[in-house]
């Protein structure tokens, strides 16, 4: 089986030809750097993605978060379903952790806040 | 007298006083109408900022902070909550804040770095009512990244520009339900990666050649009926569709802020909406320069940053008098490249041409012309109106050159 995918790595968005027997894949191409191979091998296998939201401070003002790796996309839900559930102390600075472990990854912050 | 003025402290004028300062120019002063610095990115929250700059994904706030952490550690001078009214050709800036009240700043050198607006609803002329629920993708951003609303449940979007598609992620991932993404043209506007992971991960379908021609609605928006276009953008009467929403929000394109360059005088670039500037950035009055989106709409921040940085450097030169002797070659384009920045060259020196094509081109070649003959060539397997290109010029192809003409051949 082929799979085209769409590289999400840069902006550049290259097309990645993947070729599939049964579940094991025998061919990579069409990728335009080394990220794109490691991508088309994580999305065929196990597909991940970063999420990014806000999570309410006690000042209650919004704080935009990030997950400091990729989760399962299967996973992004439930993740937003977590983070949607904290509320944050401040002050805080860009790269605190707000909470450990959510799906393998840390949610940090992206944001300084007094 | 001030060195130089800065009107904006979102990327393009943060990277631009930084250059400045960096060239030499110590008295920079930036002027910024938000309570903080970094522009639109503070509500970009999502990442993919600064792979060619810092070669890792950032999300908007933190690429911001990068720039506002070394504005600070040179102790270049911001103004926030300050909003500029006038920008005069004899480089006076007139300018109002609750501190200062209304005050003005003559300086040697200005560098404009206004951004860009969205294109609202009363630019597209749909019928019906006006019903609460119609938000830019940017206000729908805006209230669900800095406010902490929800502007609505069941969603569609007209337009397919990147802040669209991103707002359709974060809405869904929030609990709402993204119906369509209808996109007039028949190819999409926003970058193919943001297709990938904001629609196709969430099985939102992406309708191109289809648009928005009924809004339905008194109080609050019921519903819109959609439509496909035919080749001439003509929606087609047996296509509608009535799709029930309450949201309806617009990502179709955005429109350079250059109220205050008119009011200096400036000349305008009509398909860019910004100045015409040469590869300085210097428009076409003498030392006030354009950078980032109030010069033309850019799909990177990392390339607002790189524009700003040209003007920066200019500037601070221009302060210190290190102009060297002017040339003047205008660059001219096909239909097939909408336009170019710069405009045109006033140095020969090697210099960096950004363009956008009108539409989508597989295989062809990008040419540069002088006097009928082929100066530059560079082949491309496809080009998009979505995706701004570039091409590196040498000094040399200056010589004798009144005008230089930038083609897209196609191969067959």
């Amino acid at each position: 089986m082929t799979r085209i995918l769409t590289c999400i790595c840069c902006p550049i968005g290259c097309n990645i030809k993947v070729e599939l027997d049964e579940r094991r894949i025998s061919a990579i191409s069409g990728n335009g750097c080394a990220r794109g191979k490691e991508y088309a091998n994580s999305e065929c296998t196990n597909p991940v993605r970063n999420v990014t939201s806000t999570v309410i401070t006690k000042k209650g003002i919004p704080l935009s978060v990030k997950t400091d790796r990729p989760i399962p996309k299967e996973r992004m839900f439930e993740c937003v379903k977590i983070i949607n559930k904290i509320v944050a102390e401040t002050p805080v600075k860009t790269g605190d952790i707000i909470a450990e472990n959510v799906f393998g990854s840390n949610i940090v912050a992206t944001k300084s806040m007094d | 007298m001030r060195d130089l003025a800065i009107i904006g402290g979102g990327p393009a004028g943060m990277s631009a006083a930084i250059s400045a300062y960096e060239r030499g120019i110590k008295d920079v002063v930036i002027l910024e109408r938000d309570e903080h610095l970094g522009g639109i990115l503070q509500q970009c929250i999502h990442n993919g900022f600064g792979l060619h700059r810092f070669n890792e994904e950032l999300t908007g706030p933190e690429y911001a902070e990068r720039y506002a952490k070394k504005v600070m550690e040179y102790g270049i001078e911001v103004k926030l909550n300050t909003m500029v009214l006038d920008v005069s050709a004899d480089k006076t800036v007139t300018a109002t804040n609750e501190e200062d009240g209304i005050f003005s700043i003559k300086a040697k050198a200005i560098i404009l770095a206004m951004g860009c607006r969205e294109r609202s609803k009363g630019a597209l002329n749909i019928a019906g009512y006006r019903p609460s629920g119609i938000y830019s993708a940017g206000t729908a951003q805006k209230l669900v990244n800095m406010k902490g609303y929800m502007p609505g449940k069941n969603v569609v979007i007209l337009g397919s520009g990147d802040i669209g598609l991103i707002m359709a992620r974060r809405m869904t991932l929030e609990g709402a339900k993204v119906k369509a993404v209808c996109e007039i043209m028949p190819y999409s506007g926003g970058l193919a990666r943001n297709i990938e992971q904001c629609l196709n991960d969430f099985d939102i379908p992406l309708k191109l050649s289809h648009t928005v021609v009924k809004i339905d609605g008194k109080g609050r928006l019921c519903g819109v009926t959609i439509a496909q276009v035919d080749e001439n953008r003509k929606p087609m009467p047996e296509t509608y569709e009535y799709v029930e929403c309450d949201t309806l929000l617009l990502s179709v394109g955005l429109i350079p802020e250059n109220e205050l360059s008119k009011g200096a005088d400036i000349s305008l670039d009509k398909i860019t909406g910004g100045a015409v500037v040469d590869q300085n950035r210097e428009t076409s009055v003498e030392g006030i320069f354009a950078c980032g989106n109030v010069l033309h709409v850019h799909d990177l921040v990392d390339f607002v940053s790189e524009e700003a940085e040209i003007a920066g450097v200019a500037a601070a030169d221009y302060i210190m008098n290190n102009n060297v002797e002017k040339t003047a070659v205008s660059i001219e384009t096909d239909g097939k490249i909408r336009y170019s920045v710069p405009q045109k060259i006033t140095e020969k020196k090697d210099v960096k041409i950004y363009f956008r094509a009108s539409g989508v081109f597989n295989n062809v070649r990008i040419n540069v012309k002088s006097n009928g003959n082929v100066v530059f060539s560079k082949k491309k397997q496809k080009i998009t109106p979505g995706e701004m290109e570039s091409i590196k010029l040498k000094a040399d192809v200056f010589n004798d050159a009144k005008t230089l003409y930038l083609e897209l051949e196609e191969l067959l």
